[in-house]
């Protein structure tokens, strides 16, 4: 990871590029929609959409949430995310993909993150977007907050370290 | 020369503050102000081995060198989606 590629920073074409990925890469604080994306990646040889959305839980191992705060760090978020994108595509030779995460304060059911895959197949479609799911709790620099029902909070993955400090 | 550290969630509840400008000798590395932030700032220790580093939005590692104006983020255990 130490010279990350970024086949967009270093595309000769990269402002137009940029203006373009915004659409499929994108940190917003706005609800998540997945009908929109669903049309950008859609193409007439592409027989598999694969759409997976990351929604906020009422609980976790069982202990009840109220609600969850995400923050991202901008502008790299957005550029991992299109990176484990091109990742993915060149893994499983998909077509198009986005990658909507959203930050700030959200409630129980609300979306967290979208990932929408168009592959000529669905065997394909799945497994990027599995891969990229699981890249992007590994190194996309996102991070939550678990509010719990009962007041208290805490950054998911801090676990570690609260313990190695009691 | 002088850096600027930029820290995220547990970070910036430690430090208590989003980011600050920290004063190295020159060809200092990643892992000298890591150990640095380490020595002023013991809370973030427990982190060690279990964060990642990124030097002008890219992904670096304890011995990517540091030059004057550098952007150092300090990345915690991630947790997105």
């Amino acid at each position: 990871m130490k010279n990350g590629e970024k086949p967009i920073l270093h595309s000769p074409f990269s402002i137009l590029h940029a203006m373009q990925t915004e659409d499929y890469f994108h940190i917003t604080e706005a609800p998540l929609d997945p009908a929109p994306l669903v049309a950008l990646v859609s193409a007439p040889g592409m027989g598999a959409i694969v759409t997976f959305a990351g929604v906020v839980r009422n609980n976790f191992g069982g202990r009840l949430t109220a609600y969850l705060e995400y923050e991202a760090f901008e502008p790299m978020a957005t550029a991992v995310l299109a990176q484990l994108a091109a990742e993915a595509r060149a893994q499983w030779n998909t077509g198009e993909i986005a990658i909507h995460h959203r930050v700030g304060r959200l409630e129980i059911g609300e979306t967290a993150v979208l990932i929408v895959v168009a592959a000529p197949h669905r065997h394909e479609g799945f497994e990027a977007a599995e891969q990229i799911m699981d890249r992007i709790k590994q190194v996309a620099p996102i991070w939550k907050k678990e509010v719990w029902a009962d007041g208290a909070s805490e950054w998911v993955g801090d676990e570690q370290e609260r313990k190695g400090n009691r | 020369m002088e850096v600027t550290v930029r820290y995220f969630a547990g970070h910036r509840d430690i430090v208590g503050r989003t980011e600050e400008h920290i004063v190295l000798e020159d060809d200092a590395t990643v892992g000298v102000l890591w150990e640095l932030l380490v020595a002023h700032y013991p809370r973030l220790g427990g982190y060690s081995g279990r964060l990642l580093y990124a030097v002008n939005q890219e992904f670096g590692t304890l011995e990517t060198r540091l030059r004057d104006g550098d952007e150092v983020a300090l990345i915690p255990p991630v947790s997105g989606g």
